[in-house]
């Protein structure tokens, strides 16, 4: 969404300065982006439509599109949303204090904050959930401490919390930076004057300070949402091979080379994807992506 | 105006850090009272005000509000109302939703509400505005509008803090009258704050002068004006020649070598003191009629009046005057004896707070 955004903006800012003549020079400057934009996002995005619409004599059929309603699909779509919805309601509540509380803390030890927030952002994205597998599993770390102590083993690694906990760990950033954003934006003064005309402080969160960060709460939810809905690689390495998603299933048909029927999945996803885009942005009606509605 | 105290100030200090805003302020508010605080940046007046709203706490100190100590009660519990420098409007609401946030805080019935909304709005001269938004407001809408949301509380204080900064000189000047009429129709007590001296004293009823954290003077607008304490003053309010100068004797001054009449007594005799005379009260007469002799040195023409430099006794004396008198003409200086202002030197620290800072 933020992307699809980026690009309308850099589309009006091209007229704009394909209207003026004095930057003439410049606009050339956005060929490399618009060949990058059609060769990458365009053309993958037209074949995608194309192999999910067609069957393998390229004849045009919606068997790819009604496969969702398959038993194991339509369960994996379902499991993927449950989780999906529970890690982000997670990062939600765990983000918004952090947010709240970087924003009051003074500048020196936020910036450490924010370091440490992403720091493991530095690390491939691979790496760190290969880490917490070995931290969840039967004989990993958090098992050998827990029987150090003579305590009773967790059972996590291949269980949909495992998959909760690595979409909240890898995600988490994308939902506070967001929100921290726009705290920090808001007026102090704003908050200042709820007080003046004797809002206590719950009241001045719940009237002033929540309705205004909204935008970035809304971005944050877009951010953590979609990538965990969409994920094979987290439920792969701490599901195991019992828990399937949405992502794992369509992952398989493309490995097994039935292009058509991954396309297909993808397609339904990618609707799911808009649709709760478009409730969500129904809540916001400064959000960034609005006006793509 | 009354002489109730409504609100009282007692030895208030704040610092930040190492830099002292406030040192031991003593300020008192009368009820019905409009009192302007002025001072250039950082001299304290914001913070004055913003410790009588309750958003900052001072270090020492009270704040004595109808003889209650409220130093410690947070601002939502105060009964006085803040209109912000840059309106701080609720952005996400209605005209009509800002205005009744504060009733709707106190539980007020919707016909209450719907009532004060009407009203305010009428006051300010915004009727119809309800269902707009605030961003699709002009500056000084906005402003009236955060007038509007603080007083349909019927606070006995309303604190404003440099409320016409944003607005450009004409807003400004329409809007200096519309706070004067709204001033007296409420009949509450307004604390102002603002480093423009012109917008003091057109309004004020009391202006307090302050300067890094301490305070001037306090006093009319007419007062200010015609007798400043000490060259601060004198310099921070209207154009002045601020000139060193040995007191002679009772009722005579010696300015640059020359023996000026003037009224003032009990300085003492052979005393060094600063002395005050406003541009526009300097007489520009024939060479042989005048005390001392100048040259005309520059003329700009300032629509009222005419601003010159005459250079005399080795200094460029500013001079307001609806005559025109070409430069390089000689003149004499002649200043009315009630329009010459003594003052001491500055002696203790609050007062060294006074020497003008260029």
């Amino acid at each position: 969404m933020n992307v699809l955004n980026k690009l309308t903006r850099h589309t009006e800012n091209s007229e704009r300065s394909l209207q003026n003549t004095h930057v003439n020079n410049v606009k050339w400057l956005s060929f490399p982006y618009i060949i990058w934009m059609s060769g990458f996002i365009l053309v993958p995005l037209v074949l995608i439509i194309f192999y999910g619409l067609t069957n393998k004599e390229n004849g045009f059929t919606f068997d790819n599109i009604t496969l969702i309603s398959d038993p194991i699909n339509r369960q994996a779509l379902f499991l993927a949303l449950k989780l999906s919805l529970f890690s982000t309601a997670i990062c939600l509540l765990l983000a918004y204090p952090l947010a709240i509380i970087l924003n009051k803390t003074k500048m020196k030890s936020n910036s450490f904050i924010v370091l440490i927030l992403i720091l493991p952002m530095w690390m491939n994205f691979l790496l760190r959930t290969i880490a917490w597998q070995n931290i969840l599993e039967k004989k990993g770390v958090i098992n050998n401490i827990l029987a150090f102590f003579h305590l009773p083993a967790l059972n996590i690694i291949n269980t949909p919390t495992a998959i909760i906990l690595g979409m909240v760990y890898n995600f988490l950033p994308f939902m506070v930076l967001p929100i921290y954003n726009v705290l920090i934006k808001i007026d102090k003064d704003v908050v200042n004057a709820a007080r003046d005309l004797g809002a206590n402080n719950r009241q001045t969160f719940m009237k002033i300070i929540f309705p205004l960060s909204l935008p970035g709460v809304i971005s944050g939810i877009t951010m953590v949402f979609v990538p965990s809905l969409t994920t094979f690689v987290i439920s792969t390495i701490l599901g195991g091979s019992k828990i399937i998603l949405i992502g794992n299933v369509i992952e398989q048909q493309f490995r097994l080379g039935n292009w058509h029927t991954g396309s297909g999945l993808s397609l339904v996803l990618m609707i799911f994807i808009l649709f709760s885009m478009a409730i969500l942005s129904k809540y916001d009606k400064e959000s960034e992506g609005s006006n793509l509605w | 105006m009354t002489n109730n105290k409504l609100i009282d100030l007692v030895n208030i200090s704040k610092s930040y850090g190492n830099n002292v805003v406030l040192d031991e302020l003593n300020l008192y508010i009368r009820e019905n009272e409009f009192l302007t605080l002025l001072g250039p940046s950082g001299c304290g007046k914001t913070t004055t005000l913003r410790i009588i709203g309750g958003f900052e706490n001072p270090d020492k100190g009270q704040v004595i509000f109808e003889g209650n100590d409220i130093t410690k009660l947070p601002p939502n519990v105060r009964q006085l109302n803040t209109v912000f420098q840059k309106y701080a409007l609720f952005n996400h609401m209605t005209i009509a939703e800002n205005i009744a946030f504060g009733l709707k805080i106190k539980r007020k019935s919707k016909a209450y509400i719907q009532d004060k909304i009407n009203y305010a709005l009428k006051l300010v001269n915004l009727d119809g505005f309800e269902n707009r938004m605030p961003d699709s407001l002009s500056g000084g809408q906005q402003q009236r509008i955060a007038i509007a949301r603080a007083i349909v509380n019927e606070p006995k204080v309303l604190l404003l803090d440099e409320p016409l900064g944003a607005l450009d000189l004409k807003l400004r000047q329409d809007m200096q009258y519309e706070l004067i009429r709204l001033k007296n129709e409420l009949g509450i007590t307004f604390i102002y704050v603002t480093h423009d001296q012109e917008e003091a004293l057109t309004m004020s009823d009391t202006i307090v002068v302050m300067n890094q954290g301490y305070i001037q003077q306090i006093g009319t607008p007419e007062h200010i004006y015609n007798e400043p304490e000490n060259a601060f003053v004198a310099d921070f309010i209207g154009d002045s020649n601020i000139i060193a100068s040995t007191m002679v004797e009772d009722k005579l001054v010696n300015i640059l070598g020359a023996n000026f009449p003037c009224v003032d007594v009990g300085f003492g005799r052979n005393i060094p003191v600063d002395v005050v005379i406003r541009p526009e009260d300097i007489n520009l007469v024939k060479p042989e009629d005048g005390i001392i002799r100048g040259r005309v040195v520059s003329l700009l023409f300032k629509g009222v009046h005419y601003e010159m430099g005459v250079m005399a006794g080795d200094l460029e004396w500013l001079v307001h005057s609806t005559g025109l008198v070409p430069v390089g003409t000689e003149v004499g200086i002649l200043v009315d004896p009630f329009n010459i202002q003594i003052m001491h030197k500055p002696e203790s620290e609050d007062e060294q707070a006074a020497e003008i800072v260029e």
